[in-house]
């Protein structure tokens, strides 16, 4: 089905069981431990070994030795797999680097080796003993001392790196009033809770891999380029995946090694990443420094707004796409955005939740509140001021729908900002206590989807896609939209997913997993409802409702139509150029309430509100649960995250959970969300968009802006940690 | 400020192999490198009996089998999850005798004799613990990876409370603690939820404490 006109009324506009604050259908699984995550699927395959992945102990360079005596002779051990016995291997179109290292190293942790045996504790146990020498080379680690080295990248994703609309320089250097400030955000970690995992088993020259994987097609395309190998001879089954946040978008060394380790093994073998390697091994969201200007008049209108991002990665590797929400956020005349992207040997950089707005925002709500402060405009007021409600690029291309006003006056109104004082004034007891808020934004992505739907006698409806649940909600709001389409209760649907035998779906990313899949599944039923109308020979304008078809004065049990067998139909979602036509986006307005402790400078959250545009709703309580969990992580990268960079050596330092600090239960106070109801025909039949990324953007700035509300202390440099309040900190009384 | 030459006395210098061009890089005590291949015996077994949901069960283990993957790889209960094997994260809680511990960090020969209730032995899909129920109804979880460490958490924070247990921010230590908002997110920091999903976990243990904290 093609998706290219605005959708009309449509059965899901009925909203019986889409749109509802289901329960997860998969929840009684996940609570008592019986749902199967990649390292657990005993009953996949007999006779599984372990194998344990050894990581490079230099940043770049190269091994000059290795020596696997040892290691060989320890007990239990039956192979070991390096570069240099592994045969020919290509790297994925995915991967910056290689996957399995050797001779050269590309970055530290790289895995150059994976030892396995008969048990877990054999295999860690031998892998101490494989002896490496390496011949370390120069390498570039710091990115504020390369940032001279930073040249223009080319566009990716149909992204330029620079855009120019006007005369920037003239309008922002006329300007009455103006902010020039420069921001930086540190590298961060996913730190998801199941560390990279996986099973695989090779029959012949089949290759199957029970994994924790975000994007199932992406992942077996490059598995089989870099194996050299069919994709028709892999399949993938991730059902389970415990957090992803991009970290697992692509394949990692546990599912290349796993199958390598296999194959020599001559059994099936499991790998995990030891959570002290995820760090380094892995992907991780690139730090930035960024420089943001903003010219205003002296009653607040935005005539120059200019946002630069400098970002390093891997040879090969893209940039932190930081500037991408000033394009479109806000209102002015003349604009200019720019990213430059400098070589660092630092482990690969890649998309983390929201990439580029996640830290863009970081920043660039940080300055709106400073302009704010400047002209002496209330910061909620100043961003009404300069809504714009078409592409302020192209003014002929209009939101397809932009509530941004309505979220930040509907959460000012809930939040009680009118009690808001200016910095460092309001006390409660030992505690500073201040508001902020920030503005969230992210594009709305749709991805082609397909999906199956079977009909069985019974009348249970059963949906297959390679579609993931990574947390987000899948199973359940792609039964509630089969549900819907096809009439009956969600107790009739069986949602099977992450298994590359099904049609190819867009995947978990960039938040748009859930209009993108639930649309495939619309696509699908609506060739089941044909299927079912045509098999009971009734007319086409049917009724599909309480487990009946139903037309003209005939009403026949839906699972009728599969009386001499099960009814199968498929289709797949495309999409033709509304998104050209529409600048699809989702809007929010993220409240905070900090308090610092006036003598320690130790910050808490107090209290969180979000309020969200983003299209129809299509289970409240799992989209809630997005977006807090998305402010959960906002608050972690406002006052904790930090990747520390050894610069002499070239290693993320903190690589453990016990290092990198992710928020806490002690952390986080109850938190507040309210949709503000919506639906947008020009995205597909759902009308729907994401919200798990939408509910990250702009959440840090909210806290940093709290803390200067509560202290008068302006911090550019995250996290905000206390030691960059003390010493600025309001007199004590 | 030092130069890199002079970091190489550290011991992340001597790790790592300092400013040397080609460094032996591993991870085992001077002087072992260099001895000649050791011959391969097989590790150290022992037995050990322990009751693991009700169910008494024995086990020959490599010594170093910790209790999470004795659990998970030798008994096939793979609710308790392995998150980070270093006791960083709390996803492998289980209950022993009655208390709430970490099993990556203690080694199943360590438990002969003991009582061990895993998240299979709260409840299952079927009939399912309070608990359970409390964190579906609250949405208490995302990607369901730390949810069984949290519940087994749950459990036995609530236990804790009951039996006058203090923690870092009972204020008055005479008094028993309260099941209040505070005390809960203070005894279960450390089982994270790097989804995010606290608000509403909180909201599902106060739930079945009964208590409008």
């Amino acid at each position: 089905m093609k998706f290219d006109t605005p959708a009309t009324t449509n059965p899901i506009d009925q909203m019986k069981i889409v749109g509802k604050p289901t329960n997860r259908i998969e929840g009684p699984l996940k609570t008592t431990g019986t749902a199967p995550y990649a390292y657990e699927r005993h009953d996949v395959a007999a006779n599984q070994a372990y194998g344990y992945v050894v990581g490079s102990a230099i940043a770049k360079g190269r091994i000059a030795s290795m020596n696997l005596d040892e290691a060989r002779a320890a007990p239990g051990v039956i192979a070991i797999v390096t570069a240099d016995n592994a045969g020919k291997l290509a790297k994925g179109d995915f991967n910056t680097a290689k996957l399995l290292g050797g001779p050269d190293i590309e970055h530290y942790h790289q895995a150059i080796a994976l030892v396995v045996a008969d048990s877990f504790e054999q295999a860690r146990a031998a892998a101490s003993l494989v002896r490496v020498e390496y011949a370390r080379g120069k390498g570039a680690y710091d990115l504020a001392a390369a940032i001279d080295t930073a040249i223009k990248p080319k566009a990716s994703f149909g992204t330029e790196p620079d855009s120019a609309v006007g005369n920037f320089a003239a309008a922002f250097a006329a300007a009455p009033v103006q902010i020039d400030a420069r921001y930086t955000t540190p590298d961060h970690s996913h730190a998801m809770m199941e560390p990279h995992a996986s099973i695989a088993a090779w029959e012949g020259d089949k290759l199957t891999v029970w994994t924790s994987n975000q994007m199932i097609a992406w992942s077996v395309g490059d598995m089989a380029k870099t194996l050299g190998i069919p994709k028709e001879n892999i399949r993938f089954d991730s059902p389970y995946i415990g957090g992803g946040f991009g970290g697992k978008l692509f394949n990692r060394a546990d599912v290349l090694l796993a199958a390598l380790g296999a194959k020599a093994a001559k059994r099936p073998v499991k790998v995990a990443l030891p959570r002290p390697l995820m760090i380094n091994n892995t992907t991780h969201r690139p730090a930035t420094i960024q420089r943001v200007r903003l010219g205003a008049t002296a009653d607040g209108k935005l005539t120059a707004i200019g946002h630069e991002s400098w970002s390093g990665d891997l040879p090969g590797g893209g940039p932190e796409t930081a500037v991408a929400q000033t394009r479109l956020l806000y209102a002015g005349e003349n604009r200019m955005t720019a990213m430059r992207l400098a070589v660092l040997d630092l482990p690969e950089g890649n998309a983390m939740r929201a990439p580029g707005e996640a830290p863009g925002l970081m920043a660039l709500e940080i300055a709106v509140d400073e302009l704010a402060e400047k002209l002496g405009i209330d910061p909620i007021a100043l961003r009404v001021l300069n809504d714009t409600q078409v592409d302020p690029e192209k003014p002929s291309r209009p939101f397809s729908q932009r509530q941004l006003n309505k979220c930040l006056e509907t959460g000012a109104d809930k939040f009680g900002w009118s009690k808001r004082a200016k910095p460092g004034a309001t006390r409660d007891g030992r505690w500073l206590v201040g508001m902020g808020v920030a503005a969230a934004f992210r594009n709305n992505l749709n991805g082609p989807s397909a999906a199956r739907v079977r009909l069985a006698k019974s009348g249970v409806v059963t949906v297959e896609t390679d579609m993931t649940d990574i947390g987000t909600g899948t199973y359940t709001i792609i039964a509630q939209t089969a549900a819907e389409m096809m009439g009956v209760p969600l107790d009739k649907v069986a949602v099977k997913l992450g298994d590359s035998a099904f049609p190819v779906s867009a995947g978990s990313g960039g938040q748009w997993g859930a209009n993108s899949s639930t649309a495939g599944v619309y696509a699908a039923c609506v060739k089941l409802r044909e299927a079912v109308v045509q098999k009971l020979g009734l007319a086409s304008d049917a009724v599909f409702a309480g487990g009946k078809v139903k037309a003209g004065r005939r009403s026949v049990a839906l699972g009728d139509a599969a009386a001499d067998g099960e009814l199968v139909a498929e289709d797949k979602m495309e999409y033709g150029d509304l998104a050209e036509k529409f600048q699809q986006s989702t809007f929010g307005a993220h409240f905070v309430e900090v308090g610092v402790d006036a003598m320690t400078g130790e910050i808490r959250v107090r209290r969180m509100l979000a309020v969200c545009a983003a299209g129809r709703i299509l289970n409240p309580k799992a989209a809630r649960s997005q977006v807090i969990g998305a402010m959960t992580m906002g608050a972690g990268a406002a006052l904790m995250e930090e990747l520390a960079v050894d610069k002499r050596f070239g290693f993320f330092v903190n690589h453990d959970l016990a290092g990198y600090e992710v928020p806490v239960h002690a952390d986080i106070p109850h938190q507040e969300v309210i949709f503000l109801d919506e639906a947008d025909p020009t995205t597909s039949p759902m009308k729907a968009k994401g919200v798990g990324e939408l509910g990250i953007c702009g959440v840090a700035a909210a806290v940093a802006n709290a803390v200067y509300n509560a202290t008068g202390v302006r911090v550019r440099n995250y996290p905000i940690t206390l030691d960059k309040l003390l010493g600025k900190l309001p007199d004590m009384v | 400020m030092q130069t890199p030459e002079e970091y190489e006395l550290s011991r992340r210098g001597v790790l790592v192999g300092g400013a040397a061009s080609v460094a032996t890089v591993t991870m085992v005590p001077i002087g072992t490198a260099a001895a000649a291949t050791p011959p391969a015996k097989s590790p150290p077994t022992a037995k050990v009996a322990f009751e693991v949901n009700g169910t008494a069960r024995e086990l020959e283990l490599d010594t170093r089998t910790s209790l999470l993957d004795a659990l998970r790889e030798h008994l096939h209960l793979t609710g308790t999850k392995k998150g980070c094997d270093h006791g960083q994260c709390g996803a492998c809680t289980v209950i022993v005798d009655g208390r709430r511990i970490n099993s990556c960090l203690t080694l199943a020969v360590m438990h002969e004799g003991e009582k061990i209730t895993t998240i299979e032995g709260l409840g299952t899909p079927d009939k399912m613990h309070a608990m359970q129920d409390a964190f579906v109804t609250h949405d208490g979880y995302q990607c369901g990876y730390c949810t069984p460490g949290q519940i087994c958490s749950a459990v036995a924070v609530l236990d804790e409370i009951k039996a006058g247990v203090p923690s870092h921010v009972t204020a008055d230590l005479g008094a028993a603690p309260a099941v209040t908002k505070v005390e809960l997110r203070e005894r279960m920091s450390g089982n994270i939820c790097r989804c995010g999903a606290y608000s509403n976990i909180i909201d599902a243990i106060t739930d079945v404490a009964g208590v409008k904290a």
